[in-house]
């Protein structure tokens, strides 16, 4: 007789722990074929609220290590992965119906752009930050920084190189995020989550939230302690995005806006998934003896 | 004896102010079809013109000639020659700078001594700096080939009413945008010129587009389907609602809003350029400034002696005709903004604070208000939570850096922020704290076209001034 | 015998006590500073108000000469003009002082006479001061006895410099010691900084307080012979000196720029800055003066195109 395999129970990420949803409540994940894989905590309103609290208050000592240090995190989260990679492309394959090789493609390319964010911490500031020769004797100089607590709606469709693409972004320059995964490909994103626990990211830095973005989005849009907040996942739905946003105008929240369709991940992110969260500060102060 | 100033009046006869004002649409003054509006001066509730109010159908038409114009000739047009346009308007600026300043100081009630020395040179500088990128777009990091966005909805208030339209006009224009702006309704009459400066330089029509009224007028523009961007500078409350307004449409936003920003003096400040930068924080232009340091935070071991210097300082601002070169303090811009200055100074009574305010004698017309300072105020106080946007002070008091940074953060808005200490690595940890985007370190209140201007939280989003104020108006 | 306030004592005890008070002193931040200073020369006097400032400006000045080919009859020339500055008005007032040598201080009192204008002597190996205590010290008795009533000394900018602040201070009170005369009229004792040697503001307000702790009546800016003397912003730190000494100590004392100031406009900027940041209390001869040669003639013009309602020239001052 063949042993039975151990299944895992596929849980919340908040503040650096697996907590169940408060809710209790579940909801099941089919694979790509419709069989059932796996019960995916359905994450609440409470819940969003938990997550939130946890990213403020990790939002401080993130947003002032040092970008040495986030860019050696991000990379270590990229070596966890990498080293975990068989489990990925298992997981890839599963809920997104590929075949072994172009899920491990997909992996490969989730990977790769995590050390291509990673080398990104430390010279955004140079990129996008400005010396300004104002017209007195004042020195004066711009410099981004990480816009606070930033929500994501994280795609439908690209349940892992699209995660990693609106996720990385984010806290690479020091905000903390509240993650609502793909409803229907969730588990990829709790795989994530592990890495995530293992890879040196302060707890409450990442949190990732399983369920339906129609649920909790609305919730986190309308939360005033939440910053900003990143519509990609509910790319095609107008109306729904259209009342985010105008719940987001409560604390003037800023908005990434949903796209008409997901966008193709293949293709160079360019610098707006960064800067679309970054806020620039501009100091003066007087040059004299 | 004293030495008294005798009055020093800026002639009023360089400026020709009509008895009424249409539109400017398509490179002409136009009929408006809604109801005309009388504007005042505020020092002395005078009539100075009638200004034609823009109804819907109005913005629509000036929308469309605005897309005209960005579709058959601004978007077309090589950037040096938008440049060269751009430095035409700076150059009459700078001739009719008298008279823009006097007009201004007349139709705001700010002082001669501010719109001649501040507000209008500062004009003419962002219309210079920005006329110098429309040539130069594909080096602003914004890839090779960076695009104008369109038609853009520009809504100004009325404190500073010309520097304002020029930080929304000038990289509009300079990106390859057409402008559709509506000034504020108690101050429409330096945009009206600026109109005329238009005319004189030139301008293809369509490219500039001026609709007068309030805000009816104001959410008709912003709220038109053929707007492409919309750039607001106001209250925080309507740039809610434009938030919402803007929900689920292509327009893009840049919204600069309130402010409630702490001035944080450390017991080794310098400590008169302190009491200079207080002052200069809170009492410039009447207190009515969005990045107005209107929280003075003192650390506790000063605060005393802070008080007597800054009081015997107010004692010296001198309050009065706007257009005598040795006012300091002018007219609050309107009946409307006196009645809310006063209902907030009189909470704060409520609330327990202590009012000092500098004795002085005030017109009879128009609408004044003293230079103003309440002590013990704690945070909780509505005068240490929200905008008054007038000449009035709220102190108080911190005993440790982390205290001040606390007490400075702890407010929804976000835009400016204020440090005074003679050490060095202090003001680098402040300014790197503050949650606000512009830190003014051993200064404020100082403004430059090449410096970004912009808010963290509910002061608004995006950055006008500098390079980063060109991101507004490009794709 | 010390005159510096009860309050101070403490503080003039010792050289590290002077130090410590001196080095914790509020800094003064150069670019607000300038800019305050900016800012209150935009001031527009005019009308009655520029009246009262030409006739305030004429009563302040020293009238000065400090040249080695002065003689007894270019001082005399000097002292009958500060006495009537306007021959064709008697309205014009005088000026405060003539400032000259000490050798020429006899010449001075002489033709000054009882007129109230003062004889003011630079003293103390002026201008640089680079002269052994015994030596500044006779200067300074040679023309407290010549009859001087204001003795302009300078500061050793060289020993400020090295932070020798009781040196500097010690020398302050010996000299005012010698200003002291038998019959009790003693001589006012102005000190100058020379700002442009010492060159930061902080170290102005430095040198005004370590002076005023050390018995002035009068802090001054410059010798008018280092550029730069005078300037708008040196006299903000000083005024603002002499306005927190009074605020601690009870004591006025009195501020002298000197040189540089040639124009009508340029004296009344600086009464302006007297006025609103010292205080009215300071707009008397007695409390604030300018060092200057060439300002008189230009706020006398100033003065005739008041009175007439047309522009003067040169040719109808006299050149004394």
């Amino acid at each position: 007789m063949s042993r039975i395999d151990v299944r895992k129970t596929y849980k919340l990420y908040i503040g650096g722990a697996f907590p169940r949803s408060e809710s209790s409540y579940t909801y099941e994940v089919l694979d790509s074929k419709g069989k059932f894989v796996a019960n995916a905590a359905l994450a609440s309103r409470k819940d969003a609220r938990d997550a939130v609290g946890a990213a403020r208050k990790a939002f401080g000592g993130w947003s002032s290590r040092t970008a040495y240090n986030r860019a050696q995190i991000i990379y270590r989260i990229a070596e966890v992965m990498e080293d975990r990679r068989p489990q990925f492309v298992q997981a890839v394959s599963q809920s997104e119906g590929l075949s072994a090789a172009k899920a491990g493609g997909v992996v490969d390319e989730a990977i790769d752009r995590l050390v291509w964010y990673a080398g990104w911490a430390d010279k955004i500031t140079q990129v996008v930050g400005n010396a300004n020769p104002v017209a007195g004797p004042f020195f004066n100089l711009s410099t981004p920084e990480p816009t606070g607590v930033v929500a994501v709606l994280a795609p439908q469709d690209s349940s892992l190189l699209g995660l990693v693409s609106v996720v990385a972004p984010v806290i690479v320059t020091g905000n903390t995020t509240v993650v609502v995964s793909s409803y229907e490909r969730p588990l990829p994103a709790v795989t994530f989550a592990e890495v995530l626990a293992t890879s040196d990211v302060p707890g409450g830095v990442v949190n990732i939230l399983t369920g339906s973005a129609a649920t909790v989005g609305p919730w986190l849009a309308a939360h005033m302690d939440v910053n900003a907040i990143d519509l990609t996942g509910i790319a095609g739905d107008a109306g729904l995005a259209a009342d985010l946003e105008v719940a987001a105008a409560d604390n003037l929240k800023r908005v990434r806006r949903a796209p008409a369709a997901e966008p193709d991940w293949l293709l160079d992110p360019g610098l707006e998934p960064m800067t679309a969260f970054l806020e620039t500060k501009t100091v003066w102060h007087p040059i004299g003896v | 004896m004293p030495f008294e100033y005798a009055p020093a009046l800026e002639s009023r006869a360089i400026v020709d102010i009509k008895p009424s004002y249409g539109l400017f649409v398509d490179g002409q003054f136009v009929e408006g079809h809604g109801t005309p509006f009388k504007t005042i001066s505020p020092a002395t509730e005078e009539v100075l013109a009638e200004v034609a109010e823009a109804d819907e159908a109005d913005i629509d038409a000036a929308v469309k000639v605005a897309r005209r114009a960005y579709d058959r000739v601004w978007s077309r047009m090589p950037g040096r020659e938008r440049a060269k346009y751009l430095y035409r308007i700076a150059r009459i600026i700078q001739e009719r700078s008298r008279e823009l300043a006097v007009l201004e100081s007349l139709d705001n009630g700010k002082p001669i001594k501010e719109s001649r020395d501040v507000d209008v040179p500062t004009v003419a500088a962002h219309f210079f700096y920005y006329a110098g990128w429309a040539d130069k777009l594909e080096y602003a990091g914004r890839g090779d080939d960076p695009q104008p966005l369109g038609v853009a909805a520009q809504v100004i208030p009325w404190n500073f009413p010309l520097l304002m339209l020029a930080w929304k006009v000038a990289p509009a224009l300079a990106c390859g945008n057409t402008v559709v702006l509506k000034p504020a309704e108690t101050t429409p009459l330096t945009a009206l010129l600026f109109a005329e400066i238009c005319q004189q330089a030139d301008l293809p029509p369509g490219v500039v587009n001026i609709v007068t009224g309030a805000g009816a007028t104001g959410q008709a523009l912003v709220g038109h389907p053929g707007v492409d961007k919309v750039a607001f500078t106001g209250s925080t409350e309507v740039g809610k609602a434009i938030a919402r307004s803007v929900a689920g449409t292509h327009k893009r936003v840049t919204l600069e809003l309130g402010g409630k920003a702490a001035n944080i003096v450390f017991d080794d400040a310098p400590i008169d350029q302190a009491v200079e930068g207080i002052v200069d924080g809170i009492f410039f232009n009447q207190g009515h400034v969005c990045c107005a340091g209107s929280r003075l935070l003192v650390q506790e071991s000063i605060v005393d002696d802070l008080l007597e210097r800054l009081k015997s300082r107010m004692s010296t601002l001198r309050m009065g005709d706007p257009l005598d070169k040795n006012t300091d303090i002018g007219a609050i811009n309107s009946g409307e903004q006196l009645k809310r200055i006063r209902e907030l100074s009189e909470v704060g009574d409520a609330e327990g604070a202590e009012r000092w305010e500098v004795a002085c004698d005030l017109p009879t017309k128009g609408f004044w208000f003293p230079p103003t300072l309440f002590t013990g105020v704690s945070q909780a106080h509505r005068i240490a939570r929200e905008e008054i946007f007038g000449p009035v002070l709220s102190v108080l008091t911190f005993r440790t850096p982390a205290e001040a940074l606390e007490k400075a953060n702890n407010t929804p808005y976000g835009l400016s922020a204020g440090v005074w200490t003679d050490k060095g690595s202090l003001i680098l940890k402040m300014a790197s704290s503050l949650r606000a985007g512009v830190v003014w370190a051993n200064t404020f209140n100082k403004f430059d076209p090449t410096s970004p201007f912009g808010g963290y939280k509910e002061s608004g989003y995006g950055r006008e001034g500098g390079r980063h104020g060109l991101e507004a108006y490009l794709k | 015998m010390s005159s510096t306030p009860t309050i101070l004592e403490d503080v003039t005890g010792s050289e590290a006590s002077l130090r410590r008070f001196l080095h914790g002193l509020p800094g003064v931040d150069q670019v607000g500073a300038e800019a305050r200073a900016a800012g209150l020369a935009t001031r527009s006097i005019k009308t009655s108000a520029k009246e009262f400032a030409l006739d305030l400006a004429i009563r302040m000045v020293d009238l000065t000469t400090l040249e080695g080919q002065d003689t007894p009859g270019k001082v005399r020339a000097l002292s009958a003009k500060a006495i009537r500055p306007d021959p064709a008005d008697p309205t014009c007032p005088s000026t405060a002082a003539v400032c000259v040598y000490p050798d020429m201080v006899a010449v001075a009192k002489e033709t000054l006479g009882t007129s109230g204008v003062h004889v003011a002597a630079v003293a103390t190996a002026f201008p640089s001061g680079r002269a052994a205590l015994d030596i500044k010290l006779a200067d300074v008795r040679d023309a407290v006895e010549a009859g001087a009533d204001e003795i302009d000394m300078v500061i050793d900018r060289g020993a400020f410099l090295a932070g020798r602040y009781q040196h500097v201070f010690d020398e302050i009170v010996a000299v005012r010691d010698a200003c002291r005369r038998q019959d009790g009229e003693d001589a006012h004792l102005k000190v100058i900084f020379e700002t442009g040697e010492l060159q930061t503001y902080d170290n102005v307000r430095r040198a005004s307080w370590l002076a005023m702790m050390a018995g002035a009546h009068f802090i001054k800016t410059s010798t008018g012979k280092v550029q730069p003397a005078a300037t708008l912003p040196v006299t903000l730190v000083m005024l603002q000196a002499v306005r927190d000494y009074r605020a601690m100590t009870g004591q006025m004392v009195g501020v002298k720029p000197a040189g540089g100031i040639r124009t009508a406009k340029d004296a009344i900027k600086y009464l302006v800055m007297v006025n609103e940041v010292a205080g009215d209390d300071w707009l008397d001869p007695d409390w604030f003066r300018f060092g200057a040669s060439t300002l008189l003639n230009d706020l006398l013009m100033q003065r005739t195109k008041m009175k007439t309602g047309r522009y003067s020239g040169p040719d109808y001052f006299t050149l004394d």
